[in-house]
């Protein structure tokens, strides 16, 4: 039984170790920004990202700030309900793409602050209820 | 503590005999009625019908990462009791679990493309679920790679255990990270997110899958015991015809 207890031990703490290393090592990848999927427009903001890199930027999409008056290229604004950039896009739009939907745009950031995009994914949340609970929920709201 | 009476090889077998048709009865069972509330609950407000992959996405995903959790226990069993029945229970269980994950990435592209808009994008979620799917394939590979089964054994519940580490990150992965793939909808802070006509069907198809999963699990174990004793019948009988009359050494040692 004791060399049982003991082969436990050596495995309980090799696991903790491993995962020690591992959780250590995320966590500086974390702060180095390379696990993330996408910035914030606050993030783009703050961090001062230079202009040039190709990089993906997150948030929502500003409620009447979609313009598509200008033909093919269509302009919104990402926000993040503190800060927000001006993104123009060329091309075909996801389905669920709307004012006030979750959106990741990948692209370079310009230099007047204006994010040329060249890819927009539609990003989905976790609720989901059928269109009549939805009706009813924005009339409560309104 | 009756239980621990199954880890006999031979009582194991004759539970799994007596069990086998009542459990596939369940699963067909539950299988059903989740494919009836699955096409009877209301579509999504935003995917409209698409929302009915989840029902098979979401159990898929639960199993592959419980399925790799009886692995990691198993793996235990391995190193510290060197129960020969927890090797058996990681073979079987490893080729289950990396068709689960499998899945889990392919129903999840069908429901990416029209959802997102992509297939498939390297975010942290999707990348520690492709790793998982790697650690299955890796697990296989390493049990098929020795062929002396107490070595092999030993390897692949040592590699069992490195892995464990990546259920925790595909669990928080969207927590900790901005990711792409949104947060969990049925395990989280504040109750379900999703509408109970929906939860319905989703947790029917979850308990039909697991039952599934339990099944073919069963079945995967009861073959490779099996097939352990014809192997060492096998070479029992070669030895005998080698040098007659000598007792075989063999006997008892795989199972």
């Amino acid at each position: 039984m004791k060399r049982k207890w003991r082969r436990l031990f050596l495995i309980g703490l090799f696991v903790s170790f491993f995962s020690t290393a591992v959780g250590s090592t995320l966590y500086v990848l974390s702060r180095l920004d390379v696990l993330t999927f996408f910035y914030s427009p606050t993030d783009l903001v703050r961090k001062n990202i230079l202009s040039g890199f190709r990089l993906r930027l997150g948030g929502l999409v500003e409620e009447g700030s979609v313009d598509r008056s200008s033909g093919k290229m269509v302009s919104f604004r990402v926000t993040d309900l503190k800060q927000s950039i001006l993104v123009r896009y060329t091309g075909i739009l996801p389905a669920l793409f709307r004012e006030g939907q979750g959106v990741v745009v990948e692209g370079i950031l310009g230099n007047e602050g204006v994010f040329i995009a060249d890819r927009v994914m539609a990003k989905h949340d976790e609720v989901y209820m059928p269109p009549e609970v939805a009706e009813s929920l924005k009339e409560k709201d309104i | 503590m009756v239980f621990l009476r199954l880890t006999n090889p031979n009582l194991f077998l004759r539970f799994v005999d007596l069990f086998f048709p009542w459990l596939a009865a369940a699963a067909g069972l539950c299988l059903c009625g989740g494919l009836y509330f699955s096409f009877m609950s209301p579509p999504d407000y935003q995917q409209g019908e698409l929302v009915r992959i989840i029902y098979v996405h979401v159990p898929m995903a639960w199993l592959s990462m419980g399925c790799y959790f009886l692995i990691a226990v198993s793996a235990l069993g391995t190193l510290v009791w060197r129960h020969p029945l927890a090797d058996v229970s990681i073979r079987a269980a490893a080729p289950v679990g990396a068709v689960f994950t499998a899945l889990t990435l392919v129903t999840g592209s069908i429901w990416a493309l029209p959802t997102w808009g992509v297939p498939w994008v390297w975010d942290a979620r999707l990348t520690s679920v492709l790793i998982l799917f790697f650690l299955y394939l890796g697990l296989i590979a390493l049990s098929h790679a020795i062929e002396d089964l107490r070595r092999s054994g030993r390897a692949v519940a040592i590699l069992a255990l490195v892995g464990l580490i990546n259920l925790p990150i595909i669990k928080f992965s969207v927590n900790w990270w901005s990711t792409l793939h949104q947060p969990a909808s049925l395990i989280r802070s504040g109750g379900p997110s999703l509408h109970p006509d929906m939860l319905r069907p989703l947790l029917m198809m979850a308990l039909g899958f697991s039952l599934v999963f339990v099944l073919l699990y069963l079945m995967r174990m009861r073959n490779e015991i099996l097939y352990r004793r014809v192997t060492s019948l096998r070479q029992m009988q070669a030895r005998l015809q080698a040098s007659p009359g000598t007792l075989p050494d063999v006997f008892g040692e795989v199972l």
